[in-house]
């Protein structure tokens, strides 16, 4: 019995019959509530959303743990800059029509925010770039407190709003299925996130600088001797995961208020995410923001939903116990002797 | 070994009780009208060395387990709030619903919730501690960070018990018989007799059997058991002995607010744990008070000088600055204040000519080269 559960095939049932346990308990649970199949759908429609986000997020943690060997704690800052610099710029009195306005603050925002990624792993990491990982991640959350008292300074302690993108209005396009609501931005998250996967992919494939990248999170003495500099791979890798974390922030904007602290538990989440995945692949990150989102939507649905964040948490433990690779498999890590 | 340990730590103790108690003398006999906060210039009052005392308790725990264990773990308030609350709920509930009437009252009630909250929190961590070490590095650091999360999350949550976002309040003073240990100078000498009982503690620690396999563990765990130390069973102490350590500051913080509000064992306070432990430098005992007195002090004083300069109130402002003297630290001094300001003074002795050369470890101790 023990050997057939340690097999591969064993492994498949063992694996199938948790989750069918999960979701009979989620159903038994939800029936206690009285909830009925369209609540079910809100719950995971509405995790998909948040869950699209911490995906994003995700990307950037394993883009930067994997090139530096550094967990990037301010990940989640990345993403308070972007949604604030977007809104800061939208409020600008430029002379231009409202659509090419917001269209123009993204994109500022974005570029701002990545020139801040790449001038924050240039100021604090490439100078201790010979300390141990463990001292990096330690002045990564001194960045954070810098970055998040910064923006206490600059935007102050009440939240902001960015218009919806449909709309260009607080008020957003409401689908209506039944009794399911969808925002359109919604759908916005849902495209952005599918739009940067695609252009992450051609840019890691296709372009030299991608390559150098990848070359740089295989091997890191292996590329330096083919004529990578390991260092502008470390800049490079912080750069584009601030861009991956603004680029949440913005499309996040319209549905969150967006405010100066919320880049903590966002960064937190998104780290469980990527730890989900693995911590190492980039279909992992996407996937395990993804189910987290849901996951923890649903159980918070189910129960209540002051527990959601202990829901993550507990996630996150679970799977570095049981599953140290990741949901999507590959070899552990996490219990090997890391150097 | 033993005279050893004798002879170059007991001076240091020594001489860092008697100062503390120096300083502790001055505010309750108040020579030539001085108190402690007039000594230092109103920078540290006597409230911020108490509070500094109780922090100080949770590192130098935490110093065992990250500097020699090596251990990462960031959620250490995690361990400090279950102290708080443990000694929190056994010593309010107990007396709010009558339960053992006429024993709740007593004075030893509170000294014996402290001790059962450092058993229970230790059995806690015993528990969690057996699997989460399984898992290296950065992978324990968050299993660590999320355990401290859902301990601040589930602290807010049974009003009932915990007393919800709002906290518990009523929280009895601590006293020996009908000797009450309240005002503050009376506790001050409790919380650091206290801290300086845990120093001793791990001072006799590190320079023991049990410090040795801690160090081997650190350096190569592969390498340790197979020189025949067990090195998950000394992992696995060294989390409950820091989690005891931890336990012990939350009840005393406890016992000193006299309230227990689930904000001040945020992730927040974990990572701030971390900093004063990496501040004081890894692997040094002497460290600890030495970086949470630091922390504190440049905190404090950042915090009056820049509402004086800036003119603003409230807020965190000198977070900013905070932050960024955080980040040179760990660049410029990555082993920490002690064991930089050791090389530096030794660098400059060498230089003038009058001192064999010496080699300061990664542990923070001092190794002679000359013999």
């Amino acid at each position: 019995m023990r050997q057939f559960f340690r097999g591969k095939i064993g492994k498949i049932v063992l694996a199938t019959g948790l989750v069918f346990a999960a979701i009979a308990l989620c159903v038994w649970l939800g029936s206690r509530q009285r909830l009925l199949p369209q609540h079910y759908v809100q719950l995971t429609l509405d995790g998909m959303r948040g869950g699209s986000i911490y995906a994003l997020m995700a990307l950037g943690f394993v883009v930067v743990y994997r090139v530096t060997g550094v967990i990037n704690f301010a990940q989640g800052e990345f993403v308070m800059l972007g949604a604030m610099l977007c809104l800061t710029i939208h409020k600008l009195p430029l002379p231009l029509p409202p659509a090419l306005k917001l269209i123009v603050a993204i994109i500022a925002a974005i570029v701002l925010a990545t020139l801040i990624g790449a001038a924050v792993e240039r100021l604090t990491i490439h100078p201790a770039r010979r300390s141990p990982p463990v001292t990096l991640t330690i002045i990564t959350v001194g960045v954070t407190i810098t970055l998040r008292a910064g923006a206490l300074l600059a935007w102050g302690a009440d939240p902001y709003v960015l218009p919806a993108f449909s709309t260009l209005a607080l008020e957003d396009h409401i689908f209506r299925f039944g009794s399911v609501i969808l925002q359109a931005q919604t759908l916005w998250i849902w495209g952005t996130l599918i739009v940067v996967l695609v252009l992450l992919y051609f840019f890691l494939e296709h372009t030299i600088m991608g390559k150098a990248l990848r070359a740089c999170a295989v091997n890191q003495r292996g590329a330096q001797l083919v004529g990578i500099n390991p260092g502008r791979m470390s800049m490079l890798s912080f750069a584009l995961a601030a861009a991956l974390g603004a680029i949440g922030g913005i499309v996040l904007g319209p549905v969150t208020r967006p405010i100066y602290d919320m880049g903590l538990m966002l960064g937190l989440k998104g780290f469980v995410a990527a730890i989900m995945g693995g911590l190492v692949s980039v279909p992992g990150a996407v996937v395990g923001g993804l189910l987290l989102g849901v996951t923890e939507n649903l159980a918070a649905g189910v129960t209540n939903p002051t527990y959601k964040s202990v829901f993550a948490f507990v996630i996150l433990i679970a799977i570095l116990l049981f599953r140290p690779q990741g949901i999507l498999g590959g070899t552990g890590q996490a219990t090997e002797e890391v150097k | 070994m033993k005279a050893l340990w004798a002879r170059r730590n007991l001076v240091n103790v020594i001489a860092f009780t008697v100062v503390l108690a120096a300083l502790g003398a001055v505010d309750i006999f108040r020579p030539f009208g001085l108190s402690f906060s007039a000594l230092t210039g109103r920078v540290v009052t006597l409230d911020t060395m108490i509070r500094i005392g109780i922090l100080t308790i949770v590192v130098v725990g935490l110093n065992l387990l990250m500097g020699y264990a090596g251990q990462v773990s960031l959620g250490q308030a995690g361990f400090y709030a279950l102290g708080a609350y443990f000694s929190g709920i056994l010593s309010t509930l107990a007396t709010r619903h009558t339960i053992l009437p006429g024993i709740t009252g007593l004075w030893w009630w509170p000294w014996l919730m402290i001790v059962v909250s450092m058993i229970l929190t230790g059995g806690f961590a015993y528990l969690v501690g057996k699997p989460i070490l399984r898992l290296k590095g950065n992978y324990l650091a968050m299993a660590t960070l999320g355990l401290g999360v859902i301990i601040h999350i589930l602290a807010g949550q049974f009003p009932d018990i915990t007393g919800g976002y709002d906290g518990l309040t009523g929280v009895p003073r601590l006293s020996i018989g009908s000797f009450t240990l309240w005002p503050m100078q009376r506790y001050y000498f409790l919380v650091w007799g206290a801290a300086i009982a845990v120093i001793v503690i791990s001072l006799s620690l590190v320079d023991s059997r049990i410090g040795r396999a801690l160090r081997a563990v650190h350096t190569s765990e592969v390498a340790a058991e197979a020189s025949g130390v067990d090195a998950e069973q000394y992992k696995v102490q060294a989390l409950v002995l820091s989690a005891i350590f931890a336990s012990l500051a939350g009840s005393l913080y406890a016992h000193f607010q006299g309230a227990v509000s689930p904000s001040p064992f945020s992730f927040r306070a974990s990572v701030e744990l971390v900093v004063m432990a990496a501040v004081g430098g890894l692997a040094s005992t002497w460290g600890a008070p030495f970086g949470v007195g630091l922390i504190y002090v440049v905190r404090d004083l950042l915090k009056s000088q820049l509402e004086r300069l800036l003119n603003v109130r409230s807020g965190e402002y000198e977070l900013i600055v905070y932050g960024i003297i955080l980040v040179s630290i760990m660049i410029f001094m990555p082993e920490g204040l002690t064991a930089s300001s050791v090389q530096f003074m030794q660098g400059r002795r060498r230089r003038h000519g009058n001192i064999e050369p010496q080699r300061v470890q990664s542990n923070g101790t001092v190794e002679d080269l000359g013999q």
